[in-house]
């Protein structure tokens, strides 16, 4: 019987591959079987998954349904009354509009500047490979460590900035802006701040998306007479759209969850000017011991995530298909 | 007439190109040339309001650095993130490694679905988990101690680890396991024998980026380490330097600076792989 089997071998490798090898399958070592191994190799990182974020995040479901405190043992079920208490605070409804602010401005400073810093460094200049490590090197360090020199240089007596803005005669010479004593300066810095962190990331990003334009999609807009603005939002910028929207959505999420430029920063002062939802959820469930109260602030922040999500799956989808 | 106007007109762009990366990168990266300044400068300089604050109005000094590595803990929060980060990084591979080889190759359409699932549970952020997590941290008697940090970091750096092995594993031709198991090797020691060793790039950026994920994080160190002795740099000194209203500038600035630029050379040399990380795909 072999020998027939033998024989008709070449006929068989005319078969589709996965039935042949399926029927080997049955006869190999259990650790050689794919049906088997698969599963074996993805299983440890799907538990851990399942044991430190799917956990936590139902976790903090039910905490936030309950009156859990920092030095409680016991808690009882409170129904929604943590999210009505949150939604009635004044403070709360702020940090949920400063959060929007916070994230909408800065996220369209990054994506117009980091348009043009990619546009730029699409040319060849010279010292182009210094500024390209000058440029990461935001994004890079730790982000509470970039963040403490930008406290000092924006500090109320030392701060360059200000000596800057005089010595070009952009502020007065009486004028000494009190970056974190100001409502309306202290939520523009920790903008500038984190777009400061952010642009280089958004940058790079974009960069590939430009690099991937074929050469030749340019030169023939040149060729038919394109000018710069025509050129870049009929051809270039259409072009870019699913880029930009990766590079847009994780910005978004990285501004809208974010907490450490603003605690280092302000701490969400003054009188609440900056405070965003991570930052009140720390106050209020780690500093403030209500656990329960700090958990259902966080979980605002679950729609927009939710949202960003499923647009990035439309997004991967849609390139799988292309 | 034309050709010199079209002449001008170049110079102009190249002016205007010039002009504009100059801007950009003296707004990227002042904060750090600002570090390197008052990492050097006496306090008589730092703290003297009539002097131009950008450049040496005395002599280089040296103190700044002797205070930070002499009478604050810094080498021990260094010593903490490189062990914090090493632990992580290794579980990272152990957990991380086989689940993107599979994913690229065992498991067919349910594989890339679940390969994008775990990419986004990386989305789900610190500040959205640090309390639940707080709870379990204290519930397996963590807090306070750096074994909390090696517990809880996984939790980003494996989905964004399995996403970027997933990918690389993927661009690597499937002939060259097949060749070797027709040869006898068993489909385990032809992953270790053959395809680990071409991977070696992949793993790699994987190991830097989960490193580097470890050294920038500040939610989860905040929330669980409060003793000076157990924290991480990113967190011990921007809280330890600043006493009150004593901000110890000279010496925060030189541990901003020495913490971030060995992490920065490590990330530019890596970049590319860690933008097709990003990128889903979307560009091809």
């Amino acid at each position: 019987v072999e020998q027939v089997a033998a024989q008709t071998a070449p006929a068989r490798r005319e078969a589709p591959l996965s039935g042949a090898s399926s029927r080997r399958r049955s006869r190999l070592p259990l650790l050689d079987r794919e049906s088997f191994l698969g599963p074996v190799m993805i299983l440890p990182a799907v538990l851990y998954v399942l044991a430190l974020v799917a956990f936590p995040f139902g976790l903090s479901l039910y905490l936030a349904v309950s009156d859990a405190k920092i030095a409680s043992t016991t808690t009882s079920f409170v129904g929604l009354a943590n999210f009505r208490i949150a939604l009635d605070t004044p403070t709360f409804r702020r940090a949920l509009g400063n959060t929007l602010i916070f994230t909408l401005v800065s996220q369209a400073l990054v994506l117009v500047l980091g348009k043009i810093l990619a546009t730029c460094l699409t040319k060849d200049f010279w010292g182009k490979s210094i500024l390209r490590f000058l440029i990461l090197l935001p994004w890079v360090a730790p982000i509470s460590l970039g963040t403490i020199a930008w406290k000092w240089m924006l500090d109320s007596l030392y701060s360059p900035v200000n000596w800057v803005l005089r010595a070009v005669h952009i502020i007065g010479p009486n004028d000494w802006p009190m970056w974190f004593g100001e409502k309306d300066l202290a939520m523009a810095a920790v903008i500038a701040v984190h777009v400061w962190r952010i642009l280089p990331f958004a940058t790079v990003i974009i960069l590939a998306g430009l690099t991937s334009i074929p050469k030749e999609v340019q030169e023939a807009a040149d060729v038919d007479g394109a000018g710069f603005w025509r050129r870049e939002f009929h051809v270039v910028l259409p072009l870019l759209r699913p880029i930009l929207t990766v590079a847009g959505l994780f910005g978004i999420i990285f501004a809208f969850t974010d907490m450490t430029v603003i605690y280092v920063l302000t701490r969400g002062g003054p009188a609440q000017a900056t405070q965003v939802l991570a930052s009140l959820a720390f106050f209020t469930g780690i500093l403030g011991g209500d656990l329960a109260g700090g958990a259902a602030i966080s979980l605002f922040l679950f729609p927009v995530l939710l949202v960003v999500a499923i647009v990035l799956l439309r997004v991967a989808r849609r390139a799988e298909v292309t | 007439v034309t050709v010199r106007t079209r002449s001008m007109r170049r110079m102009g762009q190249r002016a205007g190109l010039y002009a504009t990366v100059t801007a950009f990168a003296a707004l990227l990266a002042f904060p750090f040339y600002w570090m390197v300044l008052a990492t050097f400068k006496s306090d008589r300089d730092l703290y003297d309001l009539k002097n131009n604050p950008l450049i040496f109005n005395a002599r280089p000094t040296l103190a700044n650095l002797a205070l930070l590595f002499e009478k604050t803990l810094y080498l021990t929060w260094l010593w903490n993130t490189l062990l914090v980060g090493c632990l992580v990084v290794a579980l990272t591979l152990i957990l991380a490694l086989p689940a993107g080889y599979a994913l690229a190759r065992m498991a067919g359409r349910w594989g890339e679905r679940l390969g994008i699932a775990i990419f986004l549970t990386y989305l789900v952020p610190s500040t959205l988990l640090f309390i639940p997590m707080s709870r379990i941290v204290a519930s397996v008697g963590l807090q306070d101690s750096l074994w909390s940090l090696v517990l809880v970091y996984p939790s980003f750096t494996v989905p964004f680890c399995v996403w970027l092995l997933m990918g690389f594993f993927k661009s690597i031709p499937r002939d060259i396991e097949e060749a070797a198991m027709v040869d006898g090797c068993s489909r385990l020691r032809a992953i270790v024998r053959v395809i680990m060793p071409i991977s070696l790039a992949g793993i790699l950026s994987a190991v830097i980026f989960a490193f580097t994920l470890t050294i920038q994080e500040f939610v989860y160190a905040l929330t669980f380490i409060t003793s000076s002795g157990q924290q991480t740099v990113g967190v011990g000194v921007p809280t330890n330097l600043v006493r009150g209203d004593v901000f110890f500038w000279g010496s925060l600035m030189a541990a901003c600076l020495i913490t971030s630029l060995p992490v920065a050379l490590l990330y530019n040399v890596f970049l590319n792989r860690f933008i097709a990380g990003f990128t889903l795909g979307a560009i091809k």
